[in-house]
């Protein structure tokens, strides 16, 4: 095992060619499958994207290595295997910005940072607008973009029918197109390769990796967190950080914390059969909510609104279905001769406003990472990152400094949408 | 999902609009205290299987209504008036 970075040969024309000619039956276990051990510096709860990230900056950047990361299931089960793989850092408000753009800046060397192709296409994301009014709404958000060092630019009607041939361009739409807004370093990722090279590079590290291990409580002592108890035994920990999305509620009423400001709704998403190349960028609706793709495989990626109550059932209903239905042919009117081929529901924590929590708790060593509602994906990087380095150091890093679990009681939400208290905020 | 409205009976609840958990009070208009306002607006218990919230059958009779509803199975356990305390 190095201790000196991932084995930058492992992956590589060379070891594929050489595997080749053995018939690939030589190749390593990509991440090993250590039993637990009885103590650890650090404990993350959750093997997901974010999980996994933080384990890797932990002993990438902070050289600590005596690190665990417990998975109740596999990795790449959860909503990491089940999304619609979106990157973006398109925010207007300072704090959302500089945190998006710093996890876009990641993604544009993951690949290389890995030794682990997650297939990062920034082929840009475009967010239609069906009024001026809107346009000049875009407009207000990609200065703001570009003040915070993002990337941005508005597109007229015409730039948008040449980007997007299949578009409804025509002005008696029930919701003509006037324009949009770009963000060309935005794009998509292949989502299971981001969480099997986050574990891969980890696990080179000397991260241990469990799977099948849930946790089921916390040890506690004097009122601060000293390990926690799982379904393989109990384990020791000076510090646990936990990253589990839909379940933050109950993992952290394990530990005491009875009420967050967080509900878990469910979040449909929807792949077509595969089709020739059709849509080479992520258009988004204007007028409703549908954010769109085509796979590398030629399926058609979507999704929209939550179902809009609190759910835990990790299947969806019918309502929403036809909603997005309906918003996929206002757009793309060619898609209604499209099959289906399979769809799923994946149960998102939604903070209070929006915008994620990367923060201490009332219980000392008890660190959160959760509230990234259906926007979790593109910040894999830089949650990882920031979480590894509050986990390290025990004080906030300065993107995060805003996105602490008090802002709620200090009145200080990062409310992107400008609609008040809601858990049904991207 | 099929709600049981008191007034309408058994209906879609694509007619009816989510209005979050009936178990949180709102303090009084005249409440000082800062934690029992963050308490009201922010904190949730988020509970996995049985939840008491509000819905609306806005496309119905316009009632509110309180839902007794498992957030693992949607299987709705009673269904009363908000008006007359939910009785």
């Amino acid at each position: 095992m190095s201790t000196h970075g991932p084995n930058m040969s492992e992956y590589s024309v060379f070891s594929l060619l050489k595997h080749t000619l053995s018939g690939h039956k030589n190749w390593k276990e990509t991440w090993r499958s250590p039993a637990p051990k009885s103590h650890y510096d650090i404990i993350i709860v959750g093997g997901g994207g974010h999980g996994l990230a933080t384990a890797y900056y932990l002993a990438k950047e902070h050289n600590l290595t005596n690190i665990a990361v417990l998975e109740k299931g596999w990795i790449g089960g959860g909503n990491m295997g089940r999304n619609t793989t979106i990157v973006r850092s398109n925010y207007m408000l300072e704090a959302n910005t500089r945190f998006y753009e710093h996890s876009l800046k990641l993604w544009e060397s993951l690949s290389q940072e890995l030794n682990y192709n997650v297939m990062f296409s920034q082929r840009g994301v475009i967010n239609l607008a069906h009024t001026p009014a809107q346009l000049d709404g875009f407009a207000r958000r990609g200065n703001a973009m570009l003040l915070n060092g993002a990337d941005a630019e508005l597109l007229d009607r015409d730039e948008i029918a040449r980007r997007c041939p299949g578009l409804d361009m025509s002005p008696d739409a029930r919701f003509p197109i006037v324009g949009g807004m770009c963000q060309p370093r935005g794009g998509t990722a292949r989502h299971d390769a981001v969480a099997w090279g986050y574990a891969h590079g980890a696990d080179r590290l000397g991260v241990d990796i469990i799977e099948n291990c849930e946790v089921t409580g916390f040890q506690m002592k004097d009122a601060q967190v000293c390990g926690v108890e799982t379904t393989r035994g109990a384990i020791t920990a000076g510090k646990v950080g936990v990253a589990v999305a839909g379940h933050t509620s109950q993992v952290m009423q394990k530990a005491g914390l009875e009420r967050l400001p967080i509900e878990s709704h469910l979040l449909q998403a929807f792949v077509s059969e595969p089709v020739k190349p059709l849509i080479d960028t992520v258009v988004t609706f204007g007028a409703g909510h549908l954010y769109i793709s085509q796979s590398n495989k030629g399926g058609l990626v979507f999704g929209g609104d939550i179902d809009g109550y609190n759910s835990f059932a990790q299947r969806g209903n019918m309502p929403v279905i036809e909603d997005v239905a309906a918003c996929a042919m206002t757009m793309f009117p060619n898609l209604g001769k499209i099959r289906l081929l399979r769809h799923w529901g994946g149960i998102m924590d939604m903070s209070m406003d929006g915008t994620p929590i990367i923060s201490e708790t009332p219980i000392q060593n008890l660190y959160l990472n959760g509230g990234w509602c259906y926007g979790g994906f593109k910040a894999t990087p830089a949650s990882g990152w920031c979480f590894a380095h509050l986990l390290a150091t025990g004080t906030p890093h300065d993107l995060i400094k805003d996105f602490t679990l008090n802002r709620f009681e200090r009145g200080y939400t990062i409310d992107e949408k400008g609609v008040g208290a809601q858990p049904r905020l991207h | 999902m099929k709600i049981e409205c008191p007034f309408c009976g058994k209906r879609d609840h694509s007619e009816f609009t989510y209005k979050g958990d009936a178990t949180v009070a709102r303090p009084d208009h005249s409440e000082q205290d800062l934690d029992r306002w963050n308490d009201y607006v922010f904190q949730r218990t988020n509970p996995k299987g049985a939840h008491k919230e509000y819905w609306h059958h806005t496309n119905g009779c316009r009632k509110f209504l309180i839902v007794e509803r498992d957030t693992i199975s949607h299987k709705i356990n009673s269904v009363t008036l908000v008006q007359g305390g939910g009785k």
